[in-house]
C-alpha cells in the first residue's frame, strides 16, 4: 500500500516537473520511479515515520495557521533588529512536547525553529528546549498553543 | 491585467528584499550565535515565500509556478533542520548564550565575536 502510493506520488512529482509529455520521456520517468520504489522497498525505509502523507488534510490547516504565525514573527523579528535596546530579550527555556511518537516531536520541534524568533535547541525525550528571541516570541511557545495543534494533527494518524 | 500583475510582483519582490536586508542587518548587530540564527531564519521564511510569490505572479498558471511552489516547500521543511543542526552543535560544544539583554554596540563583546 505504501509502496503504491510512493510510485504514485514519484510520478506526480515528475510529471509536474518535467512538462514534456511524449511517450518517451513519459516512460523514462516511469522507469526510473519504478527502480525507486524497488530500491526504497530492498532497504526497507518505507516505514510509518518516513510517510506522512497519511496525517490527512488537518495537516494543510495546520500549515495555513503555521505560515500566518510565521508572518508575525518575522515582523518581531525585524521591529527587534531596529530597536534591539527595546525588544531584545534572550531567554533560553524548556518545555513538554506532548506528542506521543518520534513524528509528532520532530514536527513540532521544527515548527518551533521554522518561526522566527523562536529556536529548537536541544530535544531529548518529551523536553524541549527553546531559545527565544523576545519575551512575546518565548510567551508564544509556553502557551502551549502550537502544541496542541500539532498534536491534533498527530491524533488522526 | 498584466499591469496589476506587474505592481503585485513590484511589491512582492520589495518585501522580500527588504526582509533580506533585514536580515543582513541583523546577523550584523545582535549579539551572539543564537540571536544572531534568529535573524537568519527571516530570510529562509518570510523573504524566500514572498519572492517566490511575486516571481509566480509573472508565471501565471503554469509548471514553472508548480515549481516555485515545490522551492518553497523543500525550503520550509530543510531549513529548520539545518537551523536546528547549528543550535545544537553550538550546545553541544558549550558556548554559553548571552541572556542579559543587549546593551548596544558600543559594549564590545570582544570574546563573543570570536565563537562564530
Amino acid at each position: 500500500m505504501r509502496t503504491l502510493s510512493l510510485f504514485f506520488i514519484l510520478l506526480a512529482v515528475w510529471l509536474l516537473l518535467s512538462g514534456i509529455y511524449t511517450p518517451l520521456i513519459i516512460g523514462f520517468g516511469v522507469l526510473s520511479c519504478l527502480i525507486v520504489v524497488l530500491i526504497a522497498r530492498r532497504m526497507d525505509v518505507l516505514d510509518k515515520e518516513s510517510f506522512v502523507f497519511n496525517l490527512g488534510p488537518k495537516l494543510l490547516t495546520y500549515w495555513v495557521w503555521l505560515f500566518i504565525e510565521i508572518v508575525k514573527a518575522n515582523y518581531d523579528v525585524a521591529k527587534c533588529v531596529f530597536f534591539p535596546r527595546k525588544y531584545l530579550r534572550p531567554s533560553l527555556f524548556s518545555v513538554k512536547a506532548t506528542q506521543k511518537d518520534d513524528l509528532g516531536k520532530v514536527i513540532y520541534a521544527n515548527s518551533i525553529t521554522l518561526t522566527p524568533g523562536t529556536v529548537t535547541v536541544d530535544l531529548h525525550e518529551d523536553t524541549i528546549l527553546v531559545h527565544g528571541l523576545t519575551t512575546g516570541a518565548a510567551e508564544g511557545v509556553k502557551s502551549g498553543d502550537m502544541d496542541r495543534r500539532v498534536s491534533d494533527i498527530m491524533g488522526k494518524a | 491585467m498584466d499591469l496589476i500583475l506587474d505592481i503585485g510582483t513590484w511589491i512582492s519582490l520589495l518585501i522580500g528584499s527588504f526582509f533580506l536586508l533585514v536580515t543582513g542587518f541583523g546577523l550584523l548587530r545582535f549579539p551572539d550565535l543564537y540571536t544572531r540564527i534568529h535573524a537568519g531564519g527571516m530570510a529562509d521564511t518570510l523573504a524566500t515565500a514572498i519572492i517566490c510569490f511575486g516571481l509566480a505572479l509573472q508565471s501565471g498558471f503554469t509548471l514553472i509556478s508548480v515549481k516555485l511552489l515545490f522551492v518553497v516547500i523543500f525550503v520550509f521543511l530543510t531549513s529548520p533542520t539545518a537551523t536546528y543542526a547549528l543550535a545544537q552543535a553550538a550546545f553541544v560544544a558549550g558556548l554559553k548564550p548571552r541572556l542579559d539583554g543587549f546593551e548596544g554596540p558600543s559594549e564590545k563583546p570582544a570574546t563573543n565575536n570570536d565563537d562564530d
